[in-house]
Order: structure tokens, then C-alpha cells, then sequence
């Protein structure tokens, strides 16, 4: 088992990277059922810190119109998490960076919990993101294991979220947490406003003892630029998934779209 | 065995509240109000008038004769299809309305299905000058066009769910995607005894008069306010709860819920989750749920737009797990029979969601002495379309 005593991939991340971290999300198995390991590793040649991939589940609820549709082809195509998990090691063959699964509760649960944790960390993956898992639920029933195997699980928060609440998330956490930058599903918004900026600014004054990145609504270059400057990064996910929707030739769009995003920090 | 709600808001294995974070101080707020809110003294003044002089409350507990003669047994159906706007969804809809003008909300959302649900909101927000938008899956709105125009006339935004299979599942997404856009000025009122702790326990509480009236009626008229069976239909799960709410803990009382077989159980075109359902995760609690290995949730089916759910309420759940409620079925053609039998003996077109609770009478043997109550929970004027199409009478 080369995972134990190796630093997990996440941590080690932060560790070396404090600022302009770029996690790109995208739903496995879309726009094809085999794209999942090109994708990954084209954006691991273009540059990106940190990858998410989604689990696609028949009823999305914290998902807007683009990563639902997404959702429902991949489904469509025979994606299931047992081809994920496969496609998840034919990645770590070539790709270092950190790897996050995202999806909702059911299909993991369907799999089983215990399974799919030890499953996903012997595929080579490093953290889950699993929106409609309770927090109490976790800290009761799943922290311990995944603390055994060095899995992270990411929380969200969003600005209607306590100041008491985030306190004891970031308690909780180890890697990072996810800052949902509006109340809002994903995809929906094209700037920031007010009184997101002053949510960042509430987080970033709190001094938490985990870096957050952003994400919910950074499409461009500018939302992600602001990200950066309010939070160690940001993640994008319905703005990328129109480019796969689109793109003709993915190496060349991607390379595209990850150069545009960079070309607004520094 | 504990048949009701924990502290923690699961009824045995099921319930919970599996939401995303940005719903949690929805969610939250509900969960430490709702029962302090449906305890004051004048919040139960004006739920109690409004059912009585609004609704038309109580409705009528009727001793059907000639069905009665029929099964060789003492039947009586509670008569929520005479509530107003049709159905028992309304008792609910009341409830949450005062309940979301306290939490200081201004506009309600709902998600329908047949459009009982939606209607009964719609009429609710008209009485109370609430906005409201109400989500109904596209294909819902084109079989059930009648719907969609009465709350439109009652001053309703009615919004087409227009992502997976276009139903009732569906309009429950987008009714939750928007309250995660709306979380602050918005209450979402759930129609059934479903989602996220406390909708299915707040739900059932607003349906449990339909329990309460019964065992008044009953000590009236038969002497004694325990029915050996109380029958119900079961989509969600919303009428039985309140036609099971208070017999629960009375286990001489046999409780029967009746599921939607659809063209059969193993036609693969079904809604009886107690059949065909495993633990499960959806819509924000854990429940039985019919799903494929891989954890997709399944698209149900039945004539029966109001039993065409993929799950049931979690207490449901629990209920059958436990063996206390006995779970039933009948097919689309049984329950199209069963309504046809009710309307020809008793003069009572009912739903045909009600008409499979009436179905499952043929199954089931009685006792002469035995007095049995079948909740009618709402009257056939919208499956009129539906009757014609099936003809056979």
C-alpha cells in the first residue's frame, strides 16, 4: 500500500501552494463514457492544481441546468462507480495531482460507504466532496475511517452559513473547504457582487485554520482572478463543462480555456 | 416498538435531513421552530377556523351500505374528497402557510405532481396574498392541463420542470434548486410526508386531524373509536399518515397501506416501493427508494399521477419495516375497477389514487363485525379524462 505514510496529495498541495489554486470539476464520463482519462490528464498538462470528478447522480439537487444535463448523459452512457473507480487508477498512471470525487450520497451508499472509501483510496483518490452528506452524519459515522485511510472529506459553506457553523467545520476539516461563493446551485451567477466580496472578506478575517477555495459561478478570467484575491483559489465546474459540451477537439480546448482563466492573476 | 419521530429526526433507520449546506439554516430555522410555532394557542385558533370554515372540516365519516353489504363488514369511508379543492392536500397547505407568515417568509414554492399538492397551495397563497411558484414536470403539466389552469387562475406562477423524466421527481428538484437560490424570503411548502426532517413529522402533525376526526366519529357512531383496519393509499405518503397518525400506537388496530402496482410488479412499469425499493438517499432523507444497483433513482410508474413517486415518506418506511403498517398493492386496472365499484355503489367517484385503497377490499377477508375505514382521499372530478380513456365502464 504506497498510500500509507505518503503524504496526502491535498495537503501536500497547500502545503506548497498558498495562493491562485485552480481545481477544475468535471462529471465522469461526459461527453463520452471514456473521455474521464483524457480529460484528467489534459488538465494536468495544462496546468491545474487539483482536480474534481463527479459522480453523476439521476437527481442533482445542489447542481444547476449544465452540470445537471452533463449528469444525465453520463448516465446515459453506462457511467457507474465501479467503471469510475477504474477509470480513477488508468489516471494515476500518468497524473499526479491531487483527485477529488464529488457526487451525492446514494451511489456511494449503493456501493457501500466503508467500500467505496478504501475502493477510492486505493484507485489513487485523495478527497470527497459529498453535498447531501450531513455533517453530523460524518463526524458520527464516517470521520474515523476515512481519517484511517487519509481520505479527506471537503465540507461546503455557503454565506448563509453561521459564523458558530463554520467554526466547527473548519474544525473538522483537514485539506480545505469548499466557500460557495452565493446562495445559490452551481453555474448560476457571472460576477460577484457586494455582498459576496464582504463573505470573502468575513472568511478571510476569520483566520481559519483551513485554506477555503471558491467555487459556485467562476466562468472567466475576472471571477477567478477575485477569487484568488479573496481566497487561496477557486474551483470551476459549469464553465468548463460548456467547453467539453462544445469543444470539437478537447486537448486543444482545454489548453485554450485553462490559459484564459491563468491569464488574469500575476 | 417506537413508532414515532427522534430527537434527531429518524424514525428507526429512516428520516434525517440529507440536504447541502446552502439549505442547512433553512432547514435548521424549521427544524427548532415548528413545533413551538404549531403549539401556540393562537396559531391553533386560526388553523382550527380555517379548517372548519375554510376547508369544511370535519369531513363526513359515512357508513357505506351498500359496499358494507358487499365485503361483509362495517365500512366507512372518511370523506376527505369533499374537503376543499378536492383532497386532503389542503390540511397541509394550511399549516405550512401560518407556519411560514410566522417564520416572517413572503413567497411560497411548492412542487406538484397531479396538481392536488399545487392547487391547494395556489389556494392557500390567493387566501393569505402570498406570491407563489409552483414547479410541475412538463410532461405533468400536459396531462393535466385542468390543474395547471386553476392555479394559474388563483393568481400562481406554475413552472415546468423541464430536466430528467419531466415529473413529479423532477419538480421536486427545481422546487429545491430554487429554495437554495431563495433561502431567505422564501418557505417551501412539500406536499407529502416526505423530505428532510421535520417536513415528513411537520406534514403528517398538519394531516393527523383526519386520525383525530375519525376516532371522534367513531366513538359516535359505532361506540368505540378503534376500526379493526384503517386503509389508505400510499404515493409519498401524506393521507395515510394522517388516517394512520393516531391508531399508531394502538396495535390492535390494523393499519393498511396500498401502493401502486401499476401494470403489475414485475412489469417493470410499477410504484410499489415496498416491493421494489431498497435504503436509499433522495430528496433529503433516507427512505426506501427504488433505484437501480448502481444507486440512479428509478422513474415510477402509475396511472396515477399522485402515486407515481420513486420513494415513501421515511415514517412509511419505518412503519413497514417494523411490520406495523401491512403494505398492499393493486394495479392500474384493479384500482380503474375499484373506482368504477365505488361511484357505482356508493355514488362517490373517487381519485384514482383513493380508488386503489378501495381495490385492495377484494384481497382481504373479514369479519362481519369488523369495522374498517377507507380514507377517500380525493374525488375523481380530476381523472375524469382518465376514467374516459380507460372506458371499461
Amino acid at each position: 500500500m504506497e498510500t500509507i505514510n505518503v503524504m496526502n496529495r491535498i495537503d501536500k498541495l497547500f502545503q506548497q501552494k498558498k495562493e491562485n489554486i485552480l481545481s477544475v470539476f468535471f462529471t465522469a464520463g461526459f461527453p463520452t463514457l471514456h473521455d474521464t482519462v483524457e480529460i484528467a490528464k489534459q488538465l494536468q498538462s495544462a496546468g491545474v492544481d487539483m482536480i474534481e470528478i463527479g459522480i453523476p447522480f439521476s437527481d442533482p439537487i445542489a447542481d444547476g441546468p449544465v452540470i445537471q444535463q452533463s449528469s444525465k448523459q453520463a448516465i446515459d452512457n453506462g457511467m457507474t462507480v465501479t467503471l469510475l473507480l477504474e477509470q480513477v487508477k488508468e489516471i494515476r498512471k500518468t497524473v499526479s495531482v491531487p483527485i477529488i470525487l464529488m457526487g451525492y450520497l446514494n451511489p456511494v451508499m449503493q456501493y457501500g460507504m466503508d467500500r467505496f472509501f478504501s475502493d477510492a483510496v486505493a484507485a489513487g483518490v485523495d478527497g470527497l466532496i459529498l453535498p447531501d452528506m450531513p455533517f453530523e452524519e460524518f463526524e458520527s459515522h464516517y470521520k474515523q475511517e476515512m481519517d484511517r485511510l487519509d481520505l479527506r472529506n471537503i465540507f461546503l459553506i455557503s454565506p448563509t452559513t453561521s459564523d458558530d457553523r463554520i467554526e466547527r467545520i473548519d474544525q473538522a476539516s483537514r485539506g480545505f473547504i469548499y466557500a460557495v461563493s452565493s446562495s445559490s446551485t452551481t453555474g448560476s451567477k457571472n460576477e460577484f457582487d457586494e455582498n459576496q466580496i464582504r463573505y470573502f472578506k468575513r472568511l478571510k478575517d476569520k483566520q481559519l485554520k483551513n485554506p477555503f477555495l471558491i467555487g459556485f459561478g467562476i466562468s472567466n478570467k475576472e471571477t477567478f482572478s477575485a477569487a484568488c484575491q479573496n481566497g487561496a483559489g477557486a474551483i470551476v465546474g459549469s464553465a468548463f463543462i460548456k467547453v467539453l459540451s462544445a469543444s470539437k477537439s478537447i486537448p486543444n480546448d482545454i489548453l485554450t480555456f485553462i490559459k484564459t482563466l491563468n491569464s488574469g492573476i500575476k | 416498538m417506537i413508532y414515532t419521530i427522534d430527537e434527531r429526526g429518524y424514525y428507526g433507520n429512516f428520516g434525517g435531513a440529507y440536504i447541502p449546506e446552502m439549505l442547512y439554516p433553512n432547514i435548521e430555522e424549521l427544524r427548532s421552530r415548528y413545533l413551538d410555532i404549531m403549539g401556540e394557542g393562537d396559531f391553533q385558533n386560526q388553523f382550527n377556523q380555517l379548517l372548519r370554515n375554510y376547508v369544511g372540516r370535519p369531513t363526513p365519516l359515512f357508513y357505506a351500505h351498500r359496499l358494507s353489504e358487499r365485503y361483509q363488514a362495517k365500512i366507512y369511508l372518511k370523506r376527505e374528497d369533499l374537503c376543499h379543492t378536492g383532497a386532503h392536500k389542503i390540511n397541509n397547505t394550511i399549516g405550512q402557510i401560518l407556519l411560514a407568515k410566522r417564520l416572517g417568509k413572503q413567497k411560497i414554492i411548492a412542487e406538484t405532481g397531479a396538481g392536488q399538492h399545487g392547487v391547494a397551495t395556489a389556494t392557500v397563497c390567493a387566501l393569505m396574498g402570498m406570491d407563489c411558484i409552483v414547479y410541475m414536470g412538463q410532461l405533468d403539466m400536459e396531462r393535466q392541463r385542468p390543474n395547471v389552469e386553476r392555479m394559474r387562475i388563483l393568481g400562481t406562477t406554475v413552472v415546468p420542470a423541464t430536466s430528467g423524466n419531466m415529473t413529479l421527481k423532477d419538480a421536486t428538484n427545481e422546487a429545491m434548486r430554487h429554495w437554495i437560490n431563495n433561502p431567505t424570503d422564501t418557505h417551501y411548502i412539500i406536499g407529502s410526508v416526505v423530505g428532510p426532517h421535520p417536513y415528513p413529522d411537520m406534514v403528517a402533525r398538519f394531516q393527523s386531524v383526519i386520525s383525530e376526526e375519525i376516532r371522534n366519529q367513531l366513538s359516535e357512531q359505532e361506540g368505540n373509536p378503534y376500526p379493526d383496519y384503517v386503509i389508505a393509499c400510499v404515493g409519498g405518503g401524506s393521507n395515510a399518515a394522517g388516517a394512520f397518525y393516531h391508531f399508531v400506537n394502538d396495535e390492535h388496530v390494523q393499519l393498511i397501506g396500498v401502493e401502486a402496482a401499476g401494470l403489475g410488479i414485475d412489469s417493470g412499469e410499477s410504484a410499489a416501493t415496498t416491493v421494489l425499493g431498497k435504503p436509499g438517499v433522495l430528496h433529503g432523507s433516507k427512505t426506501l427508494l427504488m433505484q437501480t444497483e448502481d444507486g440512479q433513482v428509478v422513474e415510477p410508474y402509475s396511472i396515477s399521477a399522485g402515486l407515481d413517486y420513486p420513494g415513501i415518506g421515511p415514517w412509511h418506511a419505518h412503519l413497514f419495516e417494523t411490520g406495523r403498517v401491512k403494505f398492499l398493492n393493486a394495479t392500474d386496472d384493479e384500482a380503474m375497477q375499484a373506482g368504477i365499484e365505488l361511484s357505482r355503489t356508493e355514488g362517490i367517484i373517487p381519485a384514482i389514487e383513493t380508488a386503489h385503497a378501495v381495490a385492495v377490499l377484494k384481497k382481504m377477508e373479514f369479519d362481519p363485525d369488523d369495522v374498517v375505514v377507507i380514507n377517500v382521499s380525493g374525488r375523481g372530478d380530476k381523472d375524469l379524462e382518465t376514467y374516459i380513456r380507460w372506458g371499461k365502464y
